[in-house]
């Protein structure tokens, strides 16, 4: 239980399962929502077993006690459930989402080693206990023979954990050492379940000296033998210095698929047993464990040596505690102060994988395309040796193979860090579900697209934004179920997220039915918070994106779902500093859109390259709405320098790019130059005046502040064809720069145009901090 | 590199403000007898001559054309694209207040490491690597008008000829302090 420190040997194979943890809870949770919502199959509940299994496999390898108790109970329900000998109803269903949250929280627990509580999980407990109790027999119907059957000593051995094995310790002095006997059934499952007896059988040799007589009766002919079944079952006579409790470590993961019987004998039994056994086999000499002795032989002796403890059975047994309740094991750590184990909860702030799964395939392709451009590299230096001899045309082909295998590589290594959404996806299933629970509302979600790519940055940083929004249409979207009858809508409410690839970015929909955005309440409320001034005049779109305004909140109540209002905010930036944008659309009554844009990589963007005097700038496409070269007409002179362009309607502001950064030589009348429209964070547009487009390109992102600072009106840097440097502009720190001319800009150029640019600057300044 | 970081931060700690108080106190100082040795690249800016500490140069190139930057100081000559990475450019001679570098293939950019950050200098020429005893490294006098001895962390003499070494972190810092004033001036 120790954190996985550095010296830790294992420390690397420990990471290999907390990765291997992550993704099988990733899909045990989508199954579990599969199970909720009835879509599934049994396959279904299979993969759900594995995952707990896998799970439980791995955590006793590294002896992470609390984890395997536990995922073994859980794994046992599950086997239940599979075998169908439990039917899947919400009650049950609800048990196994608590299952799943104990489980995460303890394999958190275990990766960041710290110390759990003895009672955590323990509710999580209780119900599974509950649902195997209500079964009764707890799997042991199907095998009835064997002599010891009884549950309650199936539960002795199952409230047993010790750490305190010394398996070294196998030399036994038979003097001080205690005579247990052990009789040992396998149910016929056990080898299904992944049991192997003859581990357990070795395992209790290395206990000390141990006798073994098998049995075989059970043993049908080999027409009817069913070669998965277990049939043997044995009796282990065992003198060993270990306690009880270490024995029963041993049959810690099979109690469940057998009849065990552990009984203390006193040393006069022993003695006879020793003498009398023809068929005693001495553990360290016969590997056979009993396998090959006679049954015939079985002598008398040992025969009425097992008859006599049998009485002693029922003491033993009920002095342990009954199944119902697991033992604070042995092996769990000493309980933490309060409150430093935070229970539930806690598994969202799950470390993030370093590393990442990719497909065989892409790899192959990968390896294919280098070895092109090795083939096509030899080429074109064999051709290049030639010297004056040398085809042009050869080396015209040769270089034109290369740039398209060098962009075909390009490509394919950007798919590598290219991982579906459906990891965020999935998550969110689930907290519609208990936010929609704790909040009486009956919804629905709907997922689509969940196999659209996105860069694995983008998607880590996704998870965070993406809940709070579902929280958010949750808690302030949809209606209760008696308001929505009111409203004449069905009682369930929808939510339908989406990821779709549009136009090389990804778009990300969080769409709901319910009672969209109270534009009066919104407005009323922003004016008296100060976020926009009260005679602000503002259009039914930008009242709806006050919502991502700093410090807001229009719940009635402050709730502890969607926060205290600096959610959308929060949102907001999360999304803009991934590249991205937010917009959210209302429908009064019907409903809300949230709209997310997000680049598909944070490494490469698509530019747009343009001329402004003697400097190439990039301007990032996907903010680019349109290019235009206004007539003189649409260009309106401000008072004060500045100048807007009239389009469709709307006036825009003019920025000469020359003019802002210093130039000299640049077009500053907007009716010779062209004017890129861009968008800016708060969805305005800005007019970017430059001298020439230059040509699209994608190009790599360089940050400049690695060497040197930020440059206001600057994003980054890249580096063109030519190996010069060349940034990438910034749309919105731009739009907030002000050129020398423009300082005495008249601000009343149009009253709703002056509201709009307030706001969008006190939000913007706001987000930049 | 590992070895030439620790070295790094070894050689400033020997000519740091610390030795003026070094040189006060005289020869008869034990550390001050052994002083190690250390070296400088000594370049020209006009007829001065400066050195550098030769752990910090990465390396020494010809001047090519930098991509200007927007609204920054003018010594700030623009960003280089050094193999991938950007690496700002400063303009020496425009530093110490004396104008613009008519730059020519002819000027030399020594591009150093201060800290984390790569950075170049954009000088006339580079002249000499000089091994020195820190012994013989001399305070800066304390002069009152301007502030450019800031930037100097002490003086040596090579064949009569004065050699300032320039206390690159203290350039750096400098360069962003007057960034910011320049900024907030806007």
């Amino acid at each position: 239980m120790l954190p996985a420190g550095h010296d830790d040997p294992f420390a690397q194979f420990k990471v290999t399962f907390f990765e291997e943890c992550a993704e099988l809870l990733a899909d045990m949770e989508q199954h579990l929502a599969d199970l909720e919502s009835g879509s599934y199959e049994t396959e279904t509940l299979h993969a759900i077993f594995r995952a707990v299994h896998s799970i439980k496999a791995g955590a006793s390898a590294f002896s992470f006690a609390r984890l395997v108790e536990f995922s073994h109970k859980f794994e046992f329900l599950l086997d239940e459930l599979r075998d169908g000998k439990l039917a899947v109803e919400p009650d049950l269903v609800e048990t196994l989402f608590r299952g799943f949250d104990v489980l995460s929280d303890l394999i958190g627990f275990s990766q960041n080693g710290e110390i759990v509580e003895g009672s955590y999980g323990q509710d999580a407990l209780d119900q599974i206990e509950r649902f195997l109790a209500g079964n009764g027999g707890a799997g042991n119907g199907s095998s009835k023979n064997g002599s010891a059957e009884d549950d309650q000593g199936l539960a002795t051995v199952a409230a047993a954990a010790s750490a305190s094995v010394d398996a070294g310790e196998a030399a036994v002095e038979k003097d001080n050492s205690k005579h247990f006997r052990i009789e040992f059934t396998p149910h016929e499952a056990m080898y299904r379940h992944a049991n192997e007896p003859l581990l357990i059988i070795r395992e209790l040799k290395d206990l000390g000296r141990t006798e073994t007589t098998i049995d075989i009766s059970r043993l049908p002919s080999l027409q009817a033998l069913e070669p998965e079944d277990a049939y043997f079952s044995w009796v282990f006579d065992l003198w060993t210095t270990h306690e009880r409790e270490d024995i029963d470590e041993v049959f810690e993961f099979v109690i469940d698929d057998c009849d065990l019987t552990i009984v203390t004998l006193d040393s006069t039994d022993e003695v006879v047993s020793v003498d009398v056994s023809p068929c005693r086999v001495d553990a360290d000499e016969d590997d056979g464990f009993g396998f090959f002795v006679d049954v015939s032989a079985v002598s008398a002796g040992t025969v009425s040596a097992i008859e006599v403890p049998k009485e002693e059975k029922p003491a033993a047994a009920a002095a342990e505690s009954p199944a119902a309740s697991p033992s604070p094991a042995v092996s769990v750590p000493a309980a933490p102060p309060a409150g430093s184990a935070q229970a539930g909860g806690s598994a969202a702030s799950a470390v993030k994988a370093a590393s990442i799964r990719v497909d065989v395939d892409r790899v192959d392709r990968l390896v294919n395309m280098v070895g092109e451009l090795v083939i096509t590299q030899s080429m074109l230096a064999q051709e290049i040796e030639l010297g004056a001899q040398m085809s042009a045309d050869r080396v015209g082909t040769g270089m034109d193979e290369l740039s398209m295998h060098i962009r075909e590589l390009q490509e394919n290594v950007m798919s590598i860090r290219m991982q579906p959404v459906k990891s965020v996806f999935s998550r969110m299933p689930r907290i519609v579900r208990d936010v929609s629970k704790k909040l009486g509302k009956k919804v629905r979600l709907v997922t689509v697209g969940e196999d659209t790519e996105v860069d694995k940055t983008v998607i880590e940083e996704l998870a965070d934004p993406l809940t709070h929004m579902i929280r958010n249409s949750l808690d302030h979207g949809l209606e209760t179920p008696d308001e929505r009858r009111e409203a004449g809508k069905a009682e369930e409410g929808t939510i339908r997220l989406s990821a779709e690839h549009r136009g090389g970015r990804i778009v990300i929909e969080i769409i709901d039915d319910g009672r969209g955005i109270n534009r009066e309440k919104v407005l009323s409320l922003a004016k008296e918070k100060g976020v926009i001034s009260a005679d602000a005049q503002l259009s039914d779109n930008e009242i709806d994106n006050l919502i991502f305004a700093p410090g807001f909140s229009t719940a009635e109540e402050v709730t502890d779902l969607s926060g205290r209002g600096v959610g959308m905010d929060v949102v907001r930036r999360n999304i803009q500093s991934l590249g991205g944008r937010v917009s959210v659309q209302s429908f009064p009554g019907k409903g809300t859109r949230f709209r997310l844009m997000l680049p598909l990589t944070l490494a490469v963007l698509d530019g747009m390259i343009v001329g402004v005097a003697d400097q190439k700038y990039v301007v990032p496409i996907n903010s680019i709405i349109e290019t235009v070269r206004p007539p003189k007409k649409d260009v309106e002179m401000l008072v004060g320098g500045g100048s807007v362009i009239r389009i469709r309607g709307d006036y825009i502001r003019v920025l000469p790019i020359s003019q802002v950064f210093g130039l000299e030589g640049g077009e500053c009348d907007p009716s010779k130059g062209l004017v890129v429209l861009a968008e800016t964070e708060g969805g305005r547009a800005v007019g970017l005046l430059v001298d020439a487009l230059a040509g699209q390109q994608q190009v790599v992102i360089k940050s400049l502040e690695t060497n040197f600072k930020a440059v206001e009106g600057i994003a980054s840097a890249t580096i063109l064809g030519d190996g010069s440097v060349c940034f990438i502009l910034d749309i919105d720190g731009l739009s907030k720069m002000k050129i020398p001319e423009e300082k005495l800009e008249n601000r009343r150029v149009v009253a709703g145009k002056k509201q709009t640019n307030q706001n969008d600057n006190i939000a913007a300044g706001v987000a930049a901090e | 590199m590992a070895e030439d970081k620790a070295t790094d931060q070894d050689v400033p700690q020997g000519f740091d403000p610390s030795l003026i108080g070094l040189e006060q106190t005289g020869t008869d100082d034990k550390d001050a007898a052994s002083g190690k040795m250390v070296q400088f690249v000594s370049f020209k800016v006009d007829d001065s001559e400066y050195g550098v500490d030769i752990m910090a140069v990465r390396e020494i190139q010809g001047w090519v054309k930098v991509t200007t930057l927007p609204n920054t100081p003018e010594h700030v000559r623009g960003v280089l694209n050094l193999r991938g990475i950007i690496v700002p450019i400063f303009d020496l001679r425009c530093r110490f207040g004396n104008g613009l570098t008519e730059a020519t293939e002819l000027h030399v950019m020594i591009i150093i490491a201060v800290g984390d950050r790569i950075m170049g200098l954009l000088v006339d020429a580079v002249s000499d690597i000089l091994t020195v005893n820190t012994d013989e490294i001399l305070p800066v006098p304390q002069i009152d008008s301007g502030g450019d001895q800031r930037f100097l962390a002490g003086l040596i003499t090579v064949q009569e000829r004065m050699v300032a070494l320039l206390e690159i972190e203290k350039l750096f810092s400098i360069d962003d302090l007057v960034a910011q004033v320049t900024s907030a001036a806007e």
